[in-house]
């Protein structure tokens, strides 16, 4: 991976379409700075919903990356490496909430662990917990969406690892339990980061099925993308304020884990 | 099992409703005529996810009245309609759920003479069982206060106060007592709507056009209302509207007699 030092000519079939690519990601945000109140930037900033906003974005996407990593790297090493019957099916209905409307994830997880749901009835009526309209269901929704890029990511790295290195392992007497955690694992580390990172910046820009089934309540349920397209309907300079702030603060924390995990291994993400 | 179902199938109807249940008569009387004769082309139409039913049912009237013309409803929040129009949204008409909004596009110059049509109070909505257990105080005459109504303990819905039915909704809780009951402030009415038919919430305020439209699909209290806490419903044709005979002829049916009986049919009040 760190051997392709020479650098290439970009030949120009490729440069003309890079660069109206580039322009087409990056306008939209140049638009956004320069359509920002800096004047008014501080009053904005601090309006009380504001750090209360970000602060639950945050909290509910690390949460939520957490959970997908519990679930989704061994989800991603029964694909990868299992050898189970139907696991293309399993792949692709593990993967639906991507192409699935993040409005209709929002329904479905109502259908399934709402007070009527068919998990949540149950969790009603025997320990009294509804899950709807509270933080957990936040990240709930964020995970639903969210884990799918983690997964696929995993997968891409286990099913790219070289086996041999656990073939060996096996062969020196290590179980498949310690071959897991001993060699896959820091084999496919780099994939596993990139996923999380991937997952988490789905997770944080979450909208729709937050929306649905968590609601928009400030403190418990209302996240920075809920602030952003409510502010946008009373006043969009200080949705702009709050896109702006949500920005940095992704972009900060992507770079930041960039430097600590990714530095040095040239994967190409972040 | 059933009760499940019947949730889906409440959503399912509230997503999809739309259309009216018999055929438009052949009425072409009330439209108004622009100078060029017929009225073609195509027609945009900004207008509150409250008018949903009711202005599917009108523009399917006038498309029928005049096959020229094509007719695209933008439904949202009048707040983001507003936003948009703001922003340069090409549109031919809006209608606002309240003064409020209409008033932030006229204020621009975008619209003038913005005329009301219609009014629209707020009902208290339950899903079917109940199962806040809310109840009308017994042995009284009149509608009953939204206090005697509720309890802090019930889980509820409401629109959020960026949206016309939540800045009314937030007025009545508040004068109320009730400001800190709501468990969320949904973005446009529907979704309250649909919070209460899949009965995730105890309660939840929509419109009383809302509750014509949900059926017996939710259960509706009147309470007592603060007049000045109905919504009315400005309607406007755009300044740079690029179809203006074709606005001038829905607003017209709008306002047209035709138009107010389809309007109170959904349960809209006179304006």
């Amino acid at each position: 991976m760190r051997r392709r030092r020479v650098r290439l000519a970009v030949p120009v079939p490729l440069l003309v379409p890079a660069t109206v690519g580039v322009a087409f990601l990056v306008l939209p945000l140049a638009g956004l700075l320069a359509r920002t109140p800096w004047a008014q930037l501080g009053s904005h900033l601090a309006t009380p919903g504001v750090g209360q906003a970000l602060r639950l974005s945050l909290i509910s996407a690390s949460l939520a990356t957490l959970l997908s990593l519990v679930m989704g790297v061994p989800l991603a090493w029964v694909l990868a490496r299992s050898g189970i019957r139907g696991r293309s099916v399993l792949r692709a209905l593990v993967t639906v909430p991507l192409v699935l409307p993040p409005v209709v994830g929002g329904v479905a997880l109502f259908l399934v662990l709402g007070r009527n749901g068919l998990v949540g009835s149950w969790l009603d009526e025997t320990f009294g917990i509804t899950i709807p309209f509270t933080t957990t269901a936040v990240v709930i929704a964020e995970t639903f969406v969210a884990m799918p890029f983690l997964v696929i990511s995993v997968e891409g790295a286990l099913r790219a690892a070289d086996t041999r290195f656990e073939d060996v392992a096996a062969t020196l007497g290590a179980g498949r339990w310690t071959t897991f955690r001993r060699v896959t694992l820091p084999l496919v580390a780099p994939g596993v980061a990139a996923g999380a990172v991937l997952c988490w910046a789905r997770a944080l820009g979450e909208f729709g099925a937050t929306i649905t089934f968590a609601g928009n309540f400030p403190g418990t349920t209302q996240t920075m993308p809920l602030a952003v397209y409510l502010a946008l309907q009373r006043d969009p300079e200080a949705a702009i304020v709050l896109s702006l702030v949500l920005l940095l603060v992704s972009l900060a924390t992507l770079l930041l884990l960039r430097d600590r995990w990714l530095g040095r291994s040239g994967t190409p993400v972040a | 099992m059933r009760r499940r179902v019947a949730a889906l199938a409440a959503v399912l109807a509230a997503l999809t409703a739309c259309g009216p249940a018999e055929p438009a008569a052949d009425t072409a009387g009330p439209v108004a005529q622009g100078e060029a004769g017929e009225v073609s082309g195509t027609l945009t139409v900004f207008a509150a996810a409250s008018l949903t039913d009711v202005f599917t049912e009108l523009g399917d009237r006038l498309m029928a009245d005049h096959p020229g013309l094509d007719i695209r409803v933008n439904f949202a929040g009048s707040s983001a309609l507003a936003a948009q129009l703001e922003q340069g949204a090409p549109a031919d008409v809006f209608a606002s759920a309240d003064e409020n909004q209409m008033a932030r596009v006229t204020d621009t110059g975008l619209a003038t003479d913005p005329k009301i049509f219609a009014s629209n109070p707020l009902m208290l909505v339950l899903p079917p069982d109940n199962p806040g257990n809310i109840t009308r105080p017994e042995n009284q005459a009149g509608a009953p206060s939204l206090a005697e109504l509720l309890d802090h303990d019930v889980t509820m819905a409401v629109c959020a106060p960026e949206v016309p039915c939540g800045a009314a909704a937030a007025k009545l809780l508040d004068e109320a007592g009730l400001g800190g009951v709501p468990d969320t402030y949904e973005d446009d009415v529907r979704a309250v709507l649909t919070k209460v038919q899949l009965g995730e919430v105890d309660a939840g305020l929509v419109y009383l056009s809302d509750v014509h439209a949900a059926g017996d699909t939710i259960l509706a209290f009147a309470f007592e209302q603060v007049t000045n806490e109905i919504n009315r419903y400005p309607i406007a044709e755009l300044a740079d509207a690029p179809n203006p005979d074709a606005a001038r002829a829905f607003v017209d049916l709008v306002l047209s007699d035709e138009g107010q009986q389809v309007l109170r049919d959904a349960g809209f009040l006179e304006p």
